[in-house]
């Protein structure tokens, strides 16, 4: 019964159901392009020193620990309302995980590796390009992942400073008291939510070389020679 | 060709009170093996690296053949010289032969010939190239994985090449192992190897000749046996151990305690034999494997009898050794 008019509402046109899952996608797919190359441009540029990676790893712990609805209230003076504060907030939220990622994944790659590349005669450009690109790529992609699905789930908050989606559907919903209509905002973003992180997941691995995907396994077998 | 000569070779550091490399000169000769002895801190690390511009010295130069390499491009001088580290550093995301072809690759090898190159440097150094080709360096064991890294540094033909201490995280059974792969790839090969360790045996077994090192300083450079027989000082006596009756029957050679002229005279009928060349230990063996006196000591080239050598002869070189170094000792007790 509750399906059925579910249905009905999404189809009726004057809940303009289509409009709102493309601001929706819209806001959404912004704001994860924005906080990756953010993120990761960030997380290069503060590799390299001690000083500026301190800060940058421990203003991303504490970003991550205000609350998304607290900072669009406190940007709502300068910012004002609608698409681009949205964005603002969002990119902000999605930064973090992508940006701690890209650093310790540059980090993390063996110093020996990076200096044996060196005294075979590999250039800069091909150390980056054959060695430590693929090495980061898929722990960059695992932090686009937490981002993108982080994204997706609170971008509905983008409703209550007018950028639309489904959020309006919740937000309306609430405080007309209509499930229908709370629903009609809730499960499309839950259903997003998970179809990013199937998607993102599978992104994840196919990134992942595969001599990274093998684990010691053959080790027992190796270790008689 | 490619002969490594230091002249005058200085690294100081900023904020360091001691050079960590102070005025070295020697020379490598073309197709040995070089021995950088020393303890932690001594600098042989740190000359190693400034061969191939890793670490740019402060003051003196480096030449290979003549010509110095502060006046080489870095990348193409490093793409000359087979450069192998103690942690291996083999690419994770590469399998074994991307691993070993990769600086064939950037030097514009063709396909074919880089396949080829890769199983025969694979069978070179004891890998099966059909079960190792598309393996990862994480399915292989850290001997294994050392024996890639040596197929990869000399994956471009490398006249000269650097190890530091490539076998040092190995244990006591596969180091050998590795020690005496070398040993033969050398025979082979003929490379200008300059090879840094800690380990005194290593060195005595790997190198032609050894340069001691402490606190950046050269302290004496010479062949197992010139150490053995006349080290500089007691540092170096100390460290290598002269007085170890093993290693001198091991490095020791028989010329050293062959009896000759009227001492040797008309023992040379119906005697075991035992070549010039032979270290004391294998003539030591002989005498008892045979119960024999004494051994006729041939020349190697000319085959002729030039001596004998007995179990006297022997323990009286390895005394005297050890007596001379005792000497030395007392005479000069500051170093």
């Amino acid at each position: 019964m509750l399906l059925v008019q579910l249905w009905q509402f999404i189809l009726d046109p004057a809940n303009a159901f289509w409009d709102h899952t493309v601001a929706y996608l819209e806001v959404c797919a912004v704001s994860v392009v924005l906080a990756t190359v953010l993120g990761i441009a960030i997380g290069v540029a503060v590799v390299r020193s001690p000083l500026l990676s301190f800060l940058a790893v421990n203003l991303s712990g504490l970003m991550r620990a205000i609350p998304i609805i607290a900072f669009l209230a406190a940007a709502l003076p300068y910012l004002g309302v609608g698409f681009k504060p949205t964005i603002v907030a969002l990119t902000l939220l999605g930064i973090p995980p992508i940006l701690l990622n890209t650093y310790t994944g540059i980090r993390g790659i063996e110093p020996a590796i990076i200096d044996a590349a060196r005294g075979m005669g590999l250039n800069t450009r091909q150390i980056l390009l054959r060695i430590q690109v693929p090495l980061v790529l898929p722990i960059v992609a695992a932090g686009v992942r937490t981002s993108a699905v982080q994204i997706v789930a609170t971008a509905t908050l983008a409703a209550i400073i007018g950028a639309g989606g489904y959020g309006e559907y919740i937000v309306n919903g609430l405080y007309e008291f209509k499930t229908v209509q709370i629903l009609a905002g809730a499960l499309p973003v839950a259903l997003l939510a998970l179809l990013i992180e199937l998607l993102m997941g599978w992104l994840q691995r196919a990134l992942t070389p595969a001599g990274l995907r093998v684990q010691e396994t053959a080790l027992s077998e190796a270790a008689r020679a | 060709m490619a002969r490594i000569a230091f002249h005058e070779v200085s690294k100081y550091y900023r904020g360091a009170s001691k050079p960590a490399v102070d005025h070295v000169s020697f020379e490598v000769a073309e197709s040995s093996i070089c021995m950088l002895l020393g303890t932690s801190g001594s600098g042989k690390t740190t000359l190693l690296r400034m061969v191939n511009r890793l670490i740019e010295p402060s003051s003196g130069t480096i030449t290979i053949d003549g010509h110095s390499i502060l006046e080489e491009n870095p990348i193409q001088l490093r793409r000359r010289i087979g450069y192998v580290i103690q942690q291996v550093g083999l690419f994770p995301h590469m399998t074994i032969a991307e691993n070993v072809r990769l600086t064939a690759e950037i030097a514009g090898w063709s396909k074919a010939r880089m396949e080829s190159r890769v199983d025969e440097l694979l069978t070179l150094v004891g890998l099966d190239p059909a079960e190792y080709r598309r393996r990862y360096p994480r399915q292989l064991s850290g001997g294994q994985q050392q024996r890639v890294g040596l197929a990869r540094a000399l994956a471009a033909d490398p006249a000269i090449l650097l190890m530091d201490e490539p076998f040092g995280a190995l244990d006591a059974i596969t180091r050998v192992h590795l020690q005496e792969e070398l040993q033969r790839i050398q025979r082979e090969m003929r490379k200008t190897i300059l090879f840094v360790t800690h380990d005194v045996e290593e060195a005595f077994r790997l190198g032609d000749q050894i340069a001691i090192l402490s606190e950046g300083r050269l302290v004496q450079i010479g062949t197992p046996v010139d150490l053995l027989l006349k080290p500089a000082n007691e540092f170096v006596s100390r460290l290598i151990g002269s007085d170890n009756i093993q290693r001198q029957l091991q490095y020791l050679p028989v010329s050293s305690a062959m009896l000759t002229g009227t001492e040797a005279a008309g023992r040379y009928e119906n005697q075991p034999r035992c070549s010039s060349e032979a270290t004391l230990l294998e003539a030591l063996m002989s005498l008892i494997a045979s119960g024999a006196h004494s051994l006729i000591v041939y020349d190697e080239q000319s085959q002729a009898p030039i001596g004998t050598i007995t179990l006297s002869a022997i323990n009286q070189a390895i005394t005297t050794a050890r007596h001379a170094e005792a000497e030395k000792t007392t005479a000069s007790p500051t170093h």
